[in-house]
């Protein structure tokens, strides 16, 4: 089987032809540094069969920069290099082709987002570009599939160019030679596009307008989160799914540990989905009904955000605060990702450049970003006690994030490194490909999520029934009671925490707590440790010994700040 | 006459031709990579206050630029 690689620069849309080359699923937004992991896919053509990899975007291969090292070793042992090139921004693509060309691998180029070139004045004569570079270049637009059957059938003419340069000075001479030769520049008018990327760009019109897409955006995510629960969800699990079950309840009879497992608790003889604590009772009806609702609506707006290319502009008006966090503008986007889940946010650190920045960002995001899972609950039970509830829970959240990060920034040594990124066009989202986004991260949830929950139930129930959450909820006494003036049950829900936060806070439900207790378990849960999936990508990022010495900040933080929230509310 | 200016005195619609960039080889090469280098026209788009970052178009892309590699290019107004 012939090792097809597919390099480009960063948001040149390799991972758009990647899955219409190999049918695979992946995420694609309109930003620099969506893919951070190699992701393999085979494609099938009349008698060959190709394993195909994308590769993560780098600007160039020969250089010392962490990214071009990874993507040499990629090269190694690859049969056939297809690089993709912005057609819009021929000239700075072009470095990278000359270095691949260099290392003598058969190449073809996929002139890629060639739709956008006739609106951007931009004008590439192919046939002279093929000669100039001595390897076949096809034109193509992975949003659309144009050019991707004639990809693959000229495959087979990919080729070697033997081409030798001595420096980086003698190969921008070149692609000025190339550039003249094979690109003409209309001169066009400034479109209402363009005058919207500048406005949200600039500080003074940039800052009001992202206030306003954020608040904007909770609004949304809310309003459908929320409308999914009360007039589609909850209806049908209450008037459909209650009956069945009630009826298997009293099959099993209520006094039965069978029926304390897969039922749980009656409350006056009915069940209570977010009370009962069985697996199929609130085991389902935390994901299901509480969860799910806002998971689709988060990944609906940040998909549109995403394929806007808003992100990255947030990242710049953003970026001389995050500073003080020691931190630059793009790790806004790790952490509005972590907000869906910290696993892919904790992914998204790859792309910062030094231990310290991913230290702080990651430490950051595990203690004060809940994921969406963990939201929805605190929604839906804090939300029961009122707004001031929920807004004293999310504005602590908030301010711990400041106030470490501030704290982390002067205690770590070094300094953070600054910001230097790509801007994105704005693109309108395509509707076919967001709905598919959204449905492969809602997809991802159901299937890390649900065996968790469930699993976390039926833990809980166990360890109820053999004594041991007594046990330690004794031994634990000083801190939960004495410190944060918590019911000793509390400790149910962080040990659950450990495997599954939104389960972890369903549990503080039945505890009859009183709102400032509440509060105070939801934010303690928040901070304390995070949930099992992200441990383990963090242990993995970090390395172990980093990872220790963030845990141990959550532990410190949550022990520090649950007290003086006892204290103070 | 032309006046040669630091990147980030730039004012914003401000059309320049990159000079020199003062920096080590590695900062060279990745602003090379996003295509700014010397001989370079640009055109500011945006500067943000209190230390942020600067925003230029080159040829086609938009590029931000941290404060303090901006202070480190200097540039020429056309």
């Amino acid at each position: 089987m012939k090792k097809i690689v597919l390099m480009g620069n960063p948001n040149v849309g390799k991972s758009a032809i990647f899955s219409r080359l190999t049918g695979a699923k992946v995420i694609i937004s309109n930003y620099a540094g969506t893919t951070v992991e190699y992701t393999k896919g085979y494609l099938k053509t009349h008698e060959l069969k190709y394993e195909i990899i994308d590769v993560p975007g780098t600007y160039a291969i020969d250089g010392s920069a962490k990214s071009d090292e990874v993507a040499r070793k990629m090269l190694e042992g690859s049969d056939l290099i297809i690089n993709v090139v912005d057609a819009t921004n021929l000239e700075r693509n072009l470095y990278l082709t000359i270095e691949l060309l260099e290392k003598d691998v058969p190449m073809i180029i996929a002139l890629n987002m060639w739709d956008d070139t006739k609106h951007k004045g931009v004008d590439i004569d192919v046939k002279k570009l093929e000669e100039k570079l001595g390897i076949p270049v096809v034109c193509t637009c992975g949003l659309t599939a144009e050019g991707i059957k004639e990809l693959v059938d000229r495959l087979k003419e990919a080729k070697t160019a033997h081409s030798k340069h001595k420096n980086s000075d003698d190969i921008w001479k070149t692609i000025g030679d190339i550039v003249t030769e094979t690109q003409r520049l209309s001169h066009r008018h400034h479109t209402l596009i363009d005058r919207l990327e500048d406005l949200t760009i600039k500080p003074a019109t940039g800052l009001p307008v992202a206030a306003g897409v954020i608040v904007m955006s909770f609004w949304i995510v809310r309003f459908i989160g929320e409308g999914l629960i009360n007039y589609v969800l909850n209806p049908i699990f209450e008037n459909f799914y209650k009956p069945l079950i009630m009826h298997l309840s009293n099959l099993l009879g209520s006094e039965s540990f069978i029926h304390q497992v897969v039922i749980g608790s009656l409350f006056e003889g009915e069940i209570d989905f977010g009370l009962s604590f069985g697996l199929l009772t609130t085991g389902l009806y935390v994901p299901l009904v509480q969860v799910l609702p806002y998971i689709l609506s988060f990944y609906f707006i940040l998909g549109l955000l995403e394929d806007l290319g808003y992100l990255p502009r947030l990242g710049v008006l953003v970026d001389n605060l995050m500073h003080r966090v020691g931190l630059h503008g793009y790790s806004v986007i790790s952490m509005i990702l972590g907000l869906g889940c910290n696993v892919p946010g904790a992914l998204s650190m790859r792309i910062l450049e030094t231990r310290r920045e991913r230290f702080i960002a990651a430490t950051l995001m595990a203690i004060a970003v809940p994921c969406m899972a963990q939201i929805a609950v605190i929604i839906g039970l804090v939300g029961q006690r009122g707004g001031m509830a929920l807004s004293i829970v999310f504005l602590t959240l908030f301010l711990i994030w400041v106030i470490l990060g501030l704290i982390l920034n002067k205690v770590l040594k070094g300094n953070s490194p600054e910001i230097l990124i790509e801007v994105p066009p704005y693109r309108f989202p395509q509707l076919k490909s967001l709905a598919k986004k959204v449905w492969m991260r809602t997809q991802g949830f159901l299937k890390e999520a649900l065996p968790y929950v469930l699993l976390g139930v039926l833990v809980v129930n166990i360890l109820y029934f053999l004594g041991i959450v007594d046990y330690l909820a004794n031994v634990f006494t000083p801190v939960i009671c004495k410190l944060w003036g918590l019911p000793k049950e509390t400790i149910g829900a962080l040990l659950i925490g450990f495997l599954r936060k939104d389960v972890a806070v369903g549990m503080l439900g039945p505890l009859n707590l009183s709102d400032k207790q509440l509060i105070i378990s939801s934010v303690i849960l928040a901070i304390y440790f995070p949930c099992v999936a992200t441990f383990m990508v963090l242990v993995k990022e970090l390395g172990l010994k980093d990872m220790a010495k963030s845990a141990l900040i959550m532990v410190l933080v949550a022990l520090l700040v649950g007290g003086l929230l006892n204290i103070i509310l | 006459m032309s006046e040669q200016k630091k990147l980030i005195q730039l004012k914003a619609g401000e059309v320049a031709r990159v000079i020199s960039v003062v920096g080590g080889m590695q900062f060279q090469r990745k602003l090379e990579s996003l295509g700014i280098r010397v001989g370079t026209k640009l055109t500011n788009v945006s500067s943000h206050f209190w230390r942020g970052p600067v925003t230029v178009r080159v040829n086609q892309s938009s590029v931000a630029i941290g404060h303090g590699m901006a202070s480190k290019i200097v540039v020429e107004i056309e």
